[in-house]
């Protein structure tokens, strides 16, 4: 008798760890997400907070200074030069880009277009390869000496141009990587939303005697809008970071060169090469304020599009 | 029809032109690569190939640490893809498929996560590295990363469409551990999901740039894009020793792309464009 009653009590405990195991299965199985972005992302995020607020050289004891890094930040000439740096190349790639990938992608979906296939893997090329190698090829394209540009001006009888030097140039330049690396990707995300839009549209519109280009404003654009949205800002996120592009073609001091020191360039000399960590939290700190005010902008403009179309 | 005719040109006008300048660099990486560094300073510039490809390639691999970055670069491509790859699927799996308290507030919560800019955290991420003594070491390049936000988003949206829950069910009754089935039933499945996944994290390591540049201080542990920096600080005089670097470092990526572009291609949009 009492080793029966043992064994159900033995029954009975293995189903009750059993049941707890079941229960906890899900939760151990999405731990490690939690688990790092505790470690590695939250922690670092509250001692940015931190940070911002103090000097530190990273040997020496972290002394907390007020407000001061943000008082300084405000009146940082050079931060407002990092500024109006890398908005210039993001506006300067951004926008060209953005229309010319919308006019490719239009074309290739255009019916009489054979082999669109090639076409779409060739141009998305580019997105593949690594920011590095782009930016020291397109460095010796560019360059003063002898680069390709430079040459084939000097053949023309024209005189060449310091690129990589000249703060307006080196704007250019930077840009120009960034154009030529994701003008494909732009192009394969307008293509597929095009793709989707339905033949009736254009058939209808035909039918009621629109022109090409009433349509392509007035059916195409429209439609693809939330599209449009969706690369703007990732565009907008990706310029407002721009570093190695900048890092790699002006390596020496970035704060001489004036055109090449984006924000994230900045941030990355102070913290890094200067060893003030303080200081350099705080400049991430406004990049984040930039990014987030860049979001709420197109987060509004893409809430009102809905509330225009009901 | 003399109408019709002219836009017909200028649309395969601008079409070429597109080709035209999305190949052209990597042809010119080529003929960079295949020369000596006295040909580039002709004019005209020299734009066919030359004979000093292999030389170049043999200098390269052989006078830096070229080929140990190569190799340095690889594993961790590796590790941390297959890292990623596993993590990822099975806590994608289990938002999808399993049910438990909190879930929708738990994905929520991982999905506001991503929109946390990466720079804000590189800072105090250095000094918490430093901390924890893994600055130079490949640990501060991988484990950080070894799960995300992305990947578990989008192996979720995978697993709800691709796996019938009748097939778990099933499994289920015939005993088959919680973990077994993720395992030998829905992993199965995923695979065109995780090999989106799988190019896009390898990409994404053979790629990186800032972190390691500022993690990595010892030459020996170079990856290859540290290494193409450094070949450029010490060939800056020689262009085609430096594009030869270049374009081995580009080669093994480009070769990824062709074998599944159109995976990659349709990976991509799928993020952007929804139904």
């Amino acid at each position: 008798m009492e080793a029966t009653s043992k064994n159900e009590q033995h029954l009975k405990k293995r189903m009750y760890w059993n049941k707890l195991i079941d229960r906890a299965t899900p939760y151990i199985f999405i731990s490690p997400f939690y688990l790092l972005f505790i470690g590695f992302s939250l922690f670092p995020l509250i001692f940015a907070g931190i940070l911002a607020f103090s000097q530190w050289d990273g040997i020496g004891e972290i002394e907390f200074v007020g407000l001061e890094n943000f008082l300084r930040l405000i009146g940082d000439d050079v931060f407002w030069l990092s500024l109006k740096n890398t908005l210039i190349i993001w506006v300067v790639q951004t926008v060209p880009m953005l229309l010319i990938s919308l006019i490719v992608a239009y074309i290739i979906n255009l019916s009489v277009i054979k082999n669109k296939e090639f076409y779409k893997t060739t141009l998305f090329l580019p997105y593949v390869t690594s920011v590095v190698a782009v930016t020291i090829l397109f460095g010796l394209i560019f360059s003063n000496q002898n680069g390709l540009i430079n040459a084939l001006l000097q053949m023309v009888g024209l005189e060449p141009i310091s690129f990589l030097t000249s703060p307006f140039w080196v704007r250019i330049v930077i840009a120009a990587v960034g154009f030529w690396q994701y003008l494909g990707y732009n192009m394969i995300i307008y293509y597929s939303g095009l793709a989707k839009i339905p033949n009736d549209y254009y058939e209808a519109a035909i039918i009621d005697g629109a022109n090409k280009v009433q349509i392509f404003t007035k059916i195409t654009i429209p439609l693809l809008k939330p599209i449009i949205l969706f690369t703007v800002m990732m565009s907008t996120i990706g310029g407002l970071q721009v570093f190695a592009e900048a890092q790699i073609l002006v390596p020496s001091n970035a704060t001489a060169e004036g055109g090449s020191l984006t924000i994230v360039y900045y941030l990355y000399h102070t913290a890094f090469m200067q060893n003030n960590y303080g200081y350099g939290a705080t400049i991430s700190w406004g990049l984040v304020a930039i990014i987030l005010v860049f979001s709420i902008l197109n987060w509004y403009l893409t809430t009102r599009r809905i509330k225009g179309e009901e | 029809m003399k109408n019709n005719r002219l836009s017909a040109i200028l649309i395969k006008g601008t079409l070429w032109l597109g080709v035209f300048f999305s190949i052209f660099p990597f042809y010119w990486m080529i003929v960079m690569a295949s020369r000596t560094n006295s040909d580039i300073y002709s004019i005209p510039p020299v734009l066919t190939f030359g004979k000093e490809l292999v030389k170049n390639i043999e200098t390269v691999l052989t006078s830096t640490q070229f080929f140990q970055a190569t190799l340095n670069t690889l594993f961790i491509a590796v590790v941390s893809t297959t890292l990623i790859l596993f993590f990822d699927s099975l806590a994608g799996y289990t938002f999808a498929k399993l049910k438990f308290k909190g879930r929708q507030f738990l994905f929520v919560f991982l999905l506001s996560t991503m929109m946390i800019p990466g720079q804000l955290n590189i800072i105090p991420q250095y000094i918490m590295m430093d901390a924890i003594g893994w600055v130079g070491s490949y640990k501060a390049l991988i484990i950080p990363g070894m799960v995300n936000a992305f990947g578990i988003f989008w192996i979720k949206q995978y697993c709800e469409g691709a796996i019938p829950n009748s097939l778990l069910e099933a499994a289920k009754i015939d005993g088959t551990t919680v973990f077994g089935t993720y395992w030998r039933i829905a992993l199965p499945i995923m695979k065109p999901a995780l090999a989106f996944l799988a190019i896009y994290s390898f990409m994404g390591a053979w790629n990186d740039y800032m972190w390691p540049l500022i993690i990595l201080n010892d030459p020996e542990k170079f990856t290859l894009m540290l290494a193409l920096t450094q070949l450029q600080g010490l060939y800056f005089t020689n262009y085609p020793l430096v594009i030869t670097g270049t374009l081995l470092a580009t080669i093994p990526i480009l070769l990824i792309f062709v074998f599944f572009s159109r995976q990659m291609m349709s990976g991509i949009t799928e993020g952007a464009v929804k139904e």
